[in-house]
């Protein structure tokens, strides 16, 4: 958590906190090892490595939030209506669900980045689009449950509306997994946005994010093999605090969970 | 005899099936209409003549309407004909056969590797729950969920293949010339796979084992006087083999997805490479092909799984 909020105040202060700016070239000095100019060296452009770990921050941020914010929009209306219309647009939407996480997921957003066009927005779209039947599965079956509660036929007794009842009634007692499940999303595609932005898919240069500079690490491994540990272990520790927090939040929302 | 008993089992999760690898043909086929704008003003590239997109269009097929275009490409997917790469003219379905076999022995061996790991620490995990020896297994099995693949991968070329000179650093050989060195060449992007795998395998089995260890009927089994060896290897285990079912199925579709980056890592030519220079080229038969093939070895695998359910869980058949 600490480590969360170190990380979000760092992404938005990157450019006060950043001792150089993250497209300052000097071609005079690339490559360079770890210095106290330069804490993590220089990457084969001569930019310093530290500066653009910090910018990187916010870009690799931005991006999971934007895939975990298209997973929602798209995962959770299909999800609740799924659940509460039930018939056959609910055995409709489960089967298109089903059909959709048969794809690995990487691939497929490699394919649908293929055709929106490469670049960090389209490709976290992607990954959104690709990651919305999870959160639509697990929002449908949380609905099944939720709906069977006397709250809703109470509810739907005094006449309220169908969307007031989704609304007010069955989304706030259903949110909690989801919330669980959205944390652990991020780490997702956290990795995802590596994983694109390292195949070239991703972010384009100049611009910083961590898996486009293990890419570029990558072209000089052989010269220069320190330059791909930063990145990978921003990643790393990032990825791992979103599943902390997450485990955390599902001891926290559900009492009778057990910590396993 | 138990293909008799279950024939009609079968049969029936068969028939299921075919809707599922329409509707994935649907969406496969639907990436297509993703593309912003006209694609064959897109595959023309800049400056092209309005004759040149026009016979592009016709050429592929682009002018008619969409479900006649999908009806065909299906049409022709059912008969092993994947159509042509924009790029290089050759067949999708054979480019896809040439590369398969090399992605397959990765993902196989990561996936021999995550259960040959995975298992015995789950089950140890599982055992000597609360123990020093459980907390390291979860700790190593956070760490490896959150560990990128593909930057394990180049720690693992930086020091066993270019510092250490024991593996090779790139490219691969295939199996049926010299297995020897195919094996060699496949480890390490194994290795960068399983690492994931290991640490998903071990944490299910940790979780599933650990909930029927604690359940009333090995109580009772403990009661009786049964040995804790016993209970664990002829009740516990026998018992988490369904989880472990679902989750290989799980780890597969995973794996097939991860490949794609690991291979760019060792400049493997695989399916991982064939989407990836597919889709910055905006050879959509290609990506298209290797998304559908993928997505049909998942569902078959699926199917599988699912069959075998019932053979190990006589309750699965009654729903």
């Amino acid at each position: 958590m600490v480590f969360l909020i170190a990380l979000f105040a760092l992404a938005l202060t990157a450019p006060v906190v950043a001792p150089f700016a993250p497209t300052t070239q000097n071609v005079n000095n690339t490559l360079a090892e770890p210095s106290l100019q330069h804490l993590l060296g220089t990457d084969d452009l001569g930019r310093d490595v530290f500066s653009r770990l910090i910018h990187g921050a916010p870009t690799t941020l931005y991006a999971s939030f934007l895939a975990v914010c298209v997973a929602c929009v798209l995962g959770i209306p299909v999800g609740l209506l799924a659940g509460f219309l039930g018939g056959w647009v609910d055995d409709a939407i489960s089967r298109v669900i089903d059909t959709l996480l048969s794809f690995p997921a990487i691939v497929l957003a490699i394919g649908v980045t293929g055709a929106l066009g490469i670049g960090l927005t389209n490709g976290m779209i992607s990954v959104g689009i690709v990651f919305s039947p999870q959160l639509a599965r697990l929002v449908r079956a949380q609905t099944l449950v939720v709906k069977q509660e006397l709250y809703v036929d109470a509810a739907r007794c005094f006449g309220a509306s169908l969307w007031r009842i989704i609304l007010r009634h069955i989304m706030p007692n259903a949110i909690q997994p989801v919330i669980v499940q959205i944390t652990l999303l991020l780490a997702v595609a956290l990795l995802a946005e590596a994983s694109l932005s390292f195949l070239g898919l991703g972010v384009q240069p100049p611009q910083p994010s961590w898996g486009a500079m293990l890419a570029r690490a990558y072209n000089y491994m052989e010269i220069a093999p320190e330059q791909m540990y930063a990145p990978g272990l921003a990643i790393m520790f990032t990825a791992l605090a979103f599943n902390t927090l997450g485990e955390a939040l599902r001891v926290a929302l559900d009492p009778t969970a057990k910590r396993r | 005899m138990i293909l008799l008993r279950h024939g009609r089992m079968i049969r029936r999760r068969a028939f299921q099936i075919v809707p599922v690898i329409i509707l994935a043909t649907f969406v496969v086929f639907g990436l297509l209409q993703l593309v912003p704008g006209d694609i064959a003003v897109t595959l023309a590239g800049e400056n092209a003549t309005d004759a040149r997109i026009q016979q592009i269009r016709q050429s592929y097929g682009l002018d008619r309407p969409f479900l006649v275009q999908y009806g065909t490409w299906l049409w022709n997917a059912v008969h092993l004909d994947l159509s042509r790469s924009y790029l290089s003219n050759e067949p999708v379905l054979g480019q896809i056969l040439h590369r398969f076999p090399t992605s397959l022995l990765i993902v196989g061996g990561a996936l021999s590797l995550s259960l040959l790991i995975g298992i015995p620490l789950g089950v140890l995990a599982a055992t000597k729950s609360g123990s020093k020896l459980d907390t390291a297994v979860t700790s190593f099995a956070s760490l490896g969920v959150a560990l990128p693949n593909f930057w394990l991968a180049m720690i693992l070329v930086a020091t066993f293949a270019l510092s250490w000179n024991w593996f090779p650093a790139t490219g691969s050989v295939a199996l049926a010339k010299d297995p020897a060195k195919a094996l060699l060449h496949a480890a390490l992007p194994a290795i960068a796979l399983a690492a994931g795998g290991v640490a998903e395998v071990a944490r299910q089995l940790r979780s599933a084992l650990i909930e029927i260890l604690s359940s009333q009927y090995v109580r009772t089994l403990h009661a009786k006087g049964l040995s804790p060896m016993a209970i664990l290897w002829k009740h516990g285990l026998k018992n988490v083999s369904v989880t472990l079912l679902t989750v290989i199925g799980l780890l597969v579709n995973r794996l097939l997805g991860a490949t794609v980056v690991v291979e760019a890592v060792f400049a493997i030519p695989g399916m991982g490479s064939l989407i990836v220079h597919a889709a910055i080229h905006k050879d959509f038969p290609v990506v298209q092909g290797v998304v559908l093939s993928m997505v049909v070895i998942v569902i078959s695998l699926n199917l599988l799984i699912d069959l075998l359910y019932t053979l190990l869980d006589p309750r699965v058949g009654l729903k």
